[in-house]
């Protein structure tokens, strides 16, 4: 065992390999793991990203349908109102309708009752007169009781 | 297995064996090729393997091997952030190559101790030590360099009259001067001393423990395969293999620990001298 130009031939080659080290492989490596760490960090990044804007998303999303819901609420709630004053409006006319009819209903009836009245007195009268006739036939001239018997219709 | 080599004849000669270099060249220009080559084809197996992650490196989804080297790269990372305060694009590089390099080196102990040198001389290759890091040279080779990385480094950063400054003037003032730039070298030059020492010494020792358990059914080996089946037919023989196995799989376990931790305190230990360098005091 002795020290000779081994010891010199060693240190040449150590050398050479941390130069080689130094050069080709450490750099090109770390290299790839900062790369990747950042890599990994931005997807961690983004992924937060993602989250923080499908939850906004989610927020706006909610807001929109409860507002929707309002809406229809509101719609509803005119909707019904509307119809119950339909409702009322036409009751009100078919009452007014149904007045109406049953005035003019009356008034006719009262016409024609006249009507009949009045023909019915003048018959009345006539089969008065044509009694008063056969009964006072003989005795009574019909041209001369003429003035009698038309006040006397026109008092029936 | 006809001309097989001679076996060791005993012990000794199967240790001494076991630990000589396979070497070119006298003195100091004695290179020990084997344990450039495994330092070498380790550390290619290293860049090679962590270049292919970082060009297939994408930023989706990785795959299993991306991911350990991810892993990896955090690890050191984070070591390199909590220990060392400046900035610096060459430290935690260097962490790297340190941890994952010597580990691979450490964990050729694992290999079985006659496997590869087997292989070696059925090639023709006499001796062979497998594992880098039970050589002082290649320990001493890493933690020169990181000796140089620090003082390159504290003066960089503190300036040459400041490193000086630190030699001289630390811990007792001005008037000790002598006495304080004799601790602070010898402060100094612990750091890279004890940085080799330590791993050198522990996977020297496992080396040599692994050595050690393989003695146990050393007798048994014969020239040629059938001559070691015949051999390993004797009771007394057999229990020696049930023995050598139970403790080779204890060691080898308890080993991992040793080989994993041996890389990390070097790596530990670079990052805190470099970040002590960068220091003021």
């Amino acid at each position: 065992m002795s020290i000779n130009v081994t010891l010199f031939v060693q240190m040449l080659v150590f050398a050479l390999l941390v130069w080689f080290t130094m050069r080709f492989i450490w750099p090109v490596i770390l290299e790839a793991m900062e790369e990747r760490e950042q890599r990994i960090a931005d997807g961690l990044a983004a992924a937060e990203k993602g989250r923080s804007e499908l939850e906004a998303a989610a927020t706006e999303a909610e807001g929109i349908v409860s507002a929707a819901r309002d809406q229809a609420r509101d719609i509803l709630g005119k909707a019904n109102s509307r119809a119950a004053g339909i409702v009322e409006e036409a009751r009100t006319q078919g009452e007014e309708e149904k007045r109406k009819r049953l005035e003019s209903a009356k008034a006719e009836i009262d016409v024609e009752v006249n009507r009949a009245r009045d023909e019915l007195r003048g018959q009345v009268a006539a089969i008065a007169v044509a009694g008063a006739e056969k009964v006072l036939a003989r005795e009574i001239d019909t041209d001369a009781h003429r003035e009698l018997l038309d006040r006397l219709a026109a008092d029936l | 297995m006809e001309d097989a080599h001679e076996g060791p004849a005993n012990a000794t000669e199967y240790i001494v064996h076991h630990l000589t270099n396979l070497h070119l060249g006298e003195g100091f220009w004695n290179l020990h090729l084997d344990s450039v080559f495994y330092a070498v084809a380790l550390g290619i197996l290293f860049a090679a393997s962590f270049r292919f992650a970082a060009v297939k490196a994408t930023t989706g989804v990785p795959g299993r091997w991306q991911n350990f080297v991810e892993m990896m790269v955090e690890f050191v990372d984070t070591q390199v952030r909590d220990s060392f305060h400046g900035t610096s694009r060459l430290i935690a590089p260097l962490a790297l190559t340190i941890f994952c390099w010597i580990f691979l080196m450490n964990f050729m102990d694992l290999v079985p101790v006659d496997l590869l040198p087997e292989v070696g001389v059925a090639m023709g290759i006499e001796y062979m030590k497998v594992v880098p890091t039970t050589d002082l040279n290649i320990t001493f080779g890493m933690s020169i360099s990181v000796f140089l990385l620090m003082i390159f480094y504290s003066i960089k950063i503190k300036g040459a009259g400041g490193f000086a400054r630190e030699l001289l003037f630390h811990p007792f003032g001005k008037w000790m001067m002598p006495f304080n730039l004799l601790l602070k070298v010898v402060e100094e030059l612990a750091k890279p001393v004890s940085l080799a020492l330590r791993l050198f010494g522990n996977l020297y020792a496992g080396e040599l423990i692994f050595i050690l358990i393989a003695l146990f059914t050393l007798s048994a080996g014969g020239h040629t395969l059938t001559e070691t089946l015949l051999n390993l037919a004797s009771p007394a023989t057999i229990s020696y293999l049930v023995i050598q196995v139970i403790l080779g799989l204890a060691w080898a376990l308890f080993h991992v620990i040793i080989i994993t931790l041996q890389a990390f305190i070097f790596m530990m230990l670079t990052i805190v001298y470099l970040s002590m360098a960068h220091e003021e005091h």
